[in-house]
C-alpha cells in the first residue's frame, strides 16, 4: 500500500491503492486487458494487509466469488472489462436482488465481441443500466483521472457498503492506463455497512426510511437464508406477486430516493452558457481543453462532466437544456449517453452528437471544432 | 452412529415442512442423512453454511436446512462459496448441487474447486437429468436414455463425475445411492472432516422425470421404491466381495413376455428366476444359481434373449474412491498472509 502523500502511478494501480484503503479485503478476477494492472496490484497489496487475492476460472466464478465473499463479512471487488462484464451480469443481477454490496470495475476496451482488446472504449455504458436481467437501480461511478480512479473507488465502496447494492465503476482504458499524478490523504471517509442490531432484524425488510435493511452475515447465529429467488423480509422465499412487488420496489427506490445524494457531476464555465459540452471520463477531458480554448476565443462554452452516470441527473440536464442553447455530447462510442440527454432536456435545446468510433479519444481540435460549428 | 427419532432431527435442523419436492423424491432423503452426519459430529450449525445453486436439489439446504444457507444462481454455488470460506475459514462450508448444476452449467466451476482442494464438501445429487424444469437431458444421463429433450435415446455419453473430480484434484471422493443411506450419511461424516474438497456424488431418485427414463410403467406411487431397488440392483460396492451365482437374461420382449419360455428352458438348473429393473438394461429376468455357466451355455440359442448379462456388466461402482492430503487452498492463503508480514490492518 501507498503511503499518504504524492505519487506517480497507473490509473488502474490508483483504483486498487482506493479499494485497499476503502477497506476491501477480498479480490477474485480473471486476466483480461486494460483491466489486468488492478489485479496485479491487489495481488501484491492484499496478502500484505490480510487479505485475498483469487484468481477464478471466469469471471463468472469471479462475481460470484465476490458476492460469497460479501455475505462472509467482505468488503470485495472484481474488475474486468466489455468480454467479462457481460459475463457478470447475472451475477450482477443476482447482488441487486439480494442486495449484496460488491464493487465490479470495467475498464472499458473497445467491442463488439474482442474488438480492438487493447484500445478504450465508453461502449458498455448502457450495458452497466441494462445488462443485467430484471427491474433494478443502477450505480454507477466515472472517473476522468488517475485521482479520480482512486477517490470513485472508495466512493463506490462506500456507496455499496450504504446502500447495500452492486456499484459499478465504470473506467475506461485511457483512464486504467495512464500514468499522472495521485495525492493519497492521511485519511479517506470510510462507509460500513449497517450490521444488525438484533436477532430479529429482517435482513430484507426494513422500516427504515433508507430502505436499507441491516446485514446480518454468515456464521453469525442468524439461520440467514439468502435467495436470489423472490423473498420475505426474512429472506424465506415467496414469490407470490405481492412481495415480488414490495421486494423490486424497495430496491428500486433506495437507489431512486437516494437520486441526490449518489449523483454527482462537475460545471466549468457553466455561468452564461451558450454551448455546453457533456461528456464523463475519458472523453471528458479533451472536452475541457476544447471548452477552455472556446472561452479563450470569446465564446460562452462550458463543460458538464459526469461522474456518475446512473442514476443519471436528469434535472441538472433539463436546466442545462433550458439555459442554454445547444448541448454537445462527446463520448467514445457511436452516441449512448446521447440518448439520455435527449430524453433530459425534453426538447429545450438542440441536442448534438459528437461520437468517436475506432478505440481512439477525441483531439481537442476536434472538440473545438465541433464548439465552433455549433455557435454559428 | 446413534440414532435419535426423527422428530429430534426436525425440530433440530429443518426450518420448513412439508417440503416442496415430489412425492418420493430422493432430495429428502439426503437432507436427511446431511443432518444426521452433523449431529453425530456434533458440528453446531450455526457454523454451517450451505450453498446450492439451482434446481431441485438446490432447494434441499434452502429453505429447509436451518442454519446460514446461500441459493445461488445457475451452476456457480462453488465459486460463491470459494469466496465464503477464503474469507472465512470457520465456516463449515457444504455445497449442494445437482448434476445439471454442478457437472452440466457449473463443470467449469468444479473441476476448478477440485483443483484448488478448497475446503468444501460438495453433495452432488445425481438424478441424470434436469429435473426442476422438466426432465431433459443431462451430462449424466445414460447413453440412449429417454429424456423429453432425447425423445429418440440420449446420443451423448455421461461424465464419470468421480472419475473426473478425482482427476481434478479433491482429496475425497465417494459416490453412493440414495438407496445406501448409513453409507451416504458415514461417507457424509467423513467428508466433513477432510482438510480439502471432497465430493460426493449420490445417485437420487427423481420418481417425477425417472419413470419415462427407466421405462417404469406401473403406478406413479410404486416408483419411489422400484427405483431405490434399481440402484441396489445395479450398483456394486468397491472393495466388498462380489456375489457372482447369477446373471441377467435380457428379453428381446417384455420380461413377462420371455419369462415362461426362460423358466421351461433352465428348469434342470433349478434357479430362481425374479423380473427386476436395472438401470442399463431396463426390465429384465435375474437368473439366480450356482450353475452360471451352464445357464449361461443354455441360453444362447433361445431366440426370445437378446443377451445374457454377466453380473457386473453395466452397474455402477459406488464408494470412496480417493482419500489423500494435498494443500488446502484457504490454509495456503493464511500461510501466504503470514509470509508476506505486514499484517497491521487486519481483516
Ligand atoms: C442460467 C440459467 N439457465 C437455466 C436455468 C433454468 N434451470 C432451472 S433449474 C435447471 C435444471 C437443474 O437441473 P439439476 O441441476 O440437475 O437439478 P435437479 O432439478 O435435477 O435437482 C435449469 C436448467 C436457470 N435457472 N438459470
Ligand atoms: S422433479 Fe424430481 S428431483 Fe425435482 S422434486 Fe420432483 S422428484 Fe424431486
Ligand atoms: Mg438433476
Amino acid at each position: 500500500m501507498l503511503k499518504a502523500g504524492k505519487h506517480l502511478v497507473l490509473g488502474n494501480v490508483a483504483c486498487a491503492e482506493g479499494a485497499i484503503r476503502a477497506g476491501c479485503r477480498f479480490f477474485a478476477g480473471y486476466p483480461i486487458t486494460p483491466a489486468n494492472e488492478i489485479s496485479h496490484h491487489m495481488s501484491i497489496e492484499l496478502p500484505k494487509v490480510g487479505g485475498f487475492y483469487l484468481q477464478m476460472e471466469d469471471e463468472i466464478a469471479s462475481i460470484s466469488a465476490v458476492l460469497g465473499a460479501s455475505w462472509a463479512g467482505a468488503k470485495a471487488m472484481t474488475a474486468t472489462s466489455g468480454p467479462g462484464f457481460s459475463l457478470m451480469q447475472e451475477g450482477i443481477s443476482y447482488a441487486h436482488m439480494t442486495e449484496t454490496p460488491c464493487v465490479v470495475v470495467d475498464v472499458q476496451r473497445s467491442g463488439p465481441s474482442t474488438g480492438q482488446a487493447t484500445m478504450p472504449s465508453q461502449m458498455d455504458v448502457y450495458q452497466a443500466k441494462y445488462g443485467a436481467h430484471g427491474d433494478y437501480e443502477v450505480v454507477a461511478l466515472v472517473p476522468w483521472s488517475v485521482q479520480e480512479m482512486f477517490d470513485l473507488t472508495i466512493r463506490a465502496f462506500n456507496l455499496a457498503e450504504k446502500f447495500r447494492t452492486p456499484v459499478l465503476l465504470m473506467a475506461d482504458g485511457v483512464i486504467g492506463h495512464i500514468m499522472e499524478k495521485l495525492v493519497i490523504p492521511e485519511q479517506v471517509e470510510i462507509v460500513d455497512r449497517r450490521r444488525c442490531s438484533s436477532r430479529e432484524a429482517m435482513p430484507f425488510g426494513t422500516d427504515d426510511p433508507s430502505r436499507v435493511p441491516e446485514m446480518p452475515l454468515f456464521g453469525e447465529g442468524y439461520r440467514l437464508i439468502v435467495t436470489g429467488s423472490t423473498h420475505r423480509e426474512s429472506g424465506f422465499r415467496d414469490e407470490s406477486p405481492k412481495y415480488h412487488a414490495m421486494l423490486v420496489k424497495r430496491i428500486r427506490e433506495k437507489i431512486l430516493k437516494a437520486e441526490s445524494e449518489i449523483s454527482d457531476s462537475v460545471g466549468y464555465y457553466l455561468e452564461d452558457p451558450k454551448i455546453v459540452v457533456i461528456s464523463y471520463g475519458a472523453t471528458a477531458r479533451p472536452s475541457f481543453g476544447a471548452v477552455k480554448k472556446a472561452r479563450k476565443g470569446g465564446l460562452e462554452a462550458g463543460l458538464f462532466r459526469l461522474r456518475t452516470l446512473w442514476p443519471f441527473p436528469d434535472r441538472e440536464i433539463r436546466r442545462l437544456a433550458e439555459a442554454a442553447e445547444k448541448l454537445i455530447v462527446v463520448e467514445m462510442n457511436s452516441g449512448k449517453i446521447l440518448r439520455e440527454v435527449e430524453r433530459a432536456s425534453r426538447g429545450c435545446s438542440e441536442v448534438l452528437s459528437l461520437p468517436k468510433i475506432g478505440g481512439v479519444l477525441h483531439s481537442v481540435d476536434e472538440i473545438y471544432k465541433a464548439i465552433m460549428e455549433a455557435y454559428q | 452412529m446413534t440414532v435419535k427419532n426423527l422428530r429430534y432431527y426436525r425440530e433440530k435442523f429443518v426450518r420448513h415442512l412439508p417440503t416442496r419436492f415430489c412425492p418420493g423424491c430422493g432430495n429428502g432423503v439426503i437432507l436427511n442423512a446431511f443432518v444426521r452426519a452433523l449431529d453425530d459430529l456434533s458440528i453446531p450449525q450455526e457454523r454451517v453454511l450451505c450453498v446450492s445453486g439451482i434446481g431441485c436439489s438446490a432447494w434441499i439446504p434452502n429453505p429447509y436446512f436451518s442454519g446460514d444457507s446461500l441459493h445461488t444462481t445457475h451452476g456457480r454455488a462453488l465459486a460463491f462459496a470459494t469466496g465464503a470460506k477464503v474469507y472465512n475459514r470457520n465456516l463449515k462450508t457444504v455445497v449442494f448441487t445437482g448434476d445439471g448444476d454442478g457437472a452440466g452449467i457449473g463443470g467449469n466451476h468444479l473441476i476448478h474447486a477440485a483443483r484448488r482442494n478448497v475446503e468444501i464438501t460438495t453433495i452432488l445429487v445425481n438424478n441424470m437429468n434436469y429435473g426442476m424444469t422438466g426432465g431433459q437431458t443431462a451430462p449424466t444421463t445414460l447413453y440412449g436414455g429417454l429424456t423429453t429433450t432425447t425423445p429418440y435415446g440420449n446420443p451423448e455419453n455421461p461424465f464419470n463425475l468421480t472419475s473426473l473430480v478425482a482427476s481434478a484434484g479433491a482429496t475425497y471422493v465417494a459416490r453412493w445411492s440414495t438407496y445406501h443411506v448409513i453409507e451416504l450419511t458415514k461417507s457424509i461424516k467423513e467428508a466433513l472432516q477432510n482438510e480439502g474438497f471432497s465430493f460426493i456424488e449420490v445417485l437420487s431418485q427423481c420418481p417425477t422425470q425417472q419413470r419415462r427414463m427407466f421405462g417404469l410403467s406401473g403406478t406413479s406411487s410404486e416408483a419411489p421404491q422400484r427405483i431405490l431397488e434399481m440402484f441396489l440392483e445395479s450398483t456394486y460396492i468397491r472393495g466388498q466381495p462380489l456375489k457372482n451365482n447369477y446373471l441377467y437374461a435380457i428379453p428381446k420382449k417384455t420380461p413377462e413376455a420371455v419369462f415362461k419360455s426362460v423358466e421351461t428352458k433352465l428348469s434342470g438348473f433349478h434357479p430362481k428366476l425374479k423380473i427386476v429393473d436395472h438401470m442399463a438394461f431396463g426390465r429384465i429376468i435375474k437368473i439366480n444359481t450356482e450353475r452360471v455357466e451352464e445357464v449361461k451355455r443354455s441360453l444362447k440359442d433361445l431366440d426370445d434373449v437378446e443377451k445374457v448379462a454377466d453380473p457386473l456388466e453395466g452397474k455402477i461402482e459406488l464408494g470412496v474412491f480417493v482419500k489423500c492430503e494435498r494443500p488446502e487452498f484457504v490454509k495456503t492463503l493464511h500461510n501466504i498472509i503470514e509470509r508476506v508480514g505486514e499484517n497491521r490492518y487486519g481483516v
